[in-house]
């Protein structure tokens, strides 16, 4: 098998839905994740002339998002760690909840199983979407996730319904096996 | 009122977008009665619908999507 290669300029079209979905499912905040996968990019394009091939463009990415990601998270601990001494300090000690951690709600402890089982799901559709052709996964996205219009995809795609059904067609077919593969 | 395993195939996945008309679906039902590969694949493909709406998949803002393309880009001319 040949080296793989960089194409920053697919970037985007390529891997940006599929390393903000892994985002959200480790961080939970949209914004955030859009943050992180620009960073991922730009890191990326900083240290291209380390990419030496060995594993897929998407790969390499991923390892770049995963650095940073662990990255967030290390500032933001050092961060609470600070709100929680800087709490103790200003409040008298004497009352309930003055600890940072009482203060936050526990709403999503009972869902918190099914919740991290749909993240698990997650990034096992994004890695099928992934695997499919790039006109496939487009017009996949476009209609099942962003829930774009039939008539409006055919424009901009500039094909027809029965075409964009083909396609659909194919995709779903593919995701299937894919997830039968790596899922269930 | 019969239909192609093409035809049914496609009623089946327009019917995953609500895009199916109810005369659709009754035609598709009627070919499940007599087609256990299409049956079996409409199963698989509710499935895939259910997996998809739970997993809850997003896509990054286009807006932003587009200014990180030619952020990407403009860093891309001036290293050359």
């Amino acid at each position: 098998m040949g080296k793989a290669t960089l194409d920053p300029s697919k970037w985007v079209d390529r891997y940006a839905d599929y390393l903000y979905n892994y985002t959200i499912a480790k961080v939970n905040d949209q914004i955030l994740a859009e943050d992180l996968v620009q960073e991922t990019f730009l890191a990326g394009l900083k240290s291209a002339s380390g990419f030496k091939g060995d594993a897929s463009e998407r790969t390499w990415l991923i390892s770049i998002l995963k650095r940073k990601i662990i990255d967030h998270y290390r500032r933001s601990n050092s961060r609470k760690g600070k709100a929680e001494v800087k709490i103790n300090f200003t409040q008298d000690g004497q009352q309930e909840g003055d600890w940072l951690e009482e203060r936050v709600a526990d709403a999503g402890r009972i869902n918190i199983e099914e919740e991290m089982q749909n993240e698990e799901l997650g990034i096992a559709i994004e890695e099928c979407i992934a695997k499919l052709p790039e006109k496939q996964a487009r017009v996949f996205r476009m209609k099942t996730i962003e829930g774009i219009e039939t008539e409006d995809i055919c424009k901009e795609l500039n094909i027809t319904p029965s075409n964009l059904w083909v396609i659909i067609h194919r995709a779903r077919t593919a995701l299937m096996s894919c997830l039968e593969k790596n899922w269930f | 009122m019969l239909i192609s395993c093409t035809q049914a195939l496609e009623i089946c996945n327009k019917a995953q977008y609500d895009e199916a008309g109810s005369w659709q679906i009754f035609k598709l039902k009627l070919h499940h009665v007599y087609c256990r590969n299409c049956k079996a694949h409409a199963g698989k493909n509710g499935k895939l619908t259910e997996l998809c709406s739970k997993a809850d998949l997003k896509c990054m803002d286009h807006q932003k999507k587009e200014k990180l393309k030619e952020e990407i880009e403009k860093k891309i001319t001036t290293d050359r």
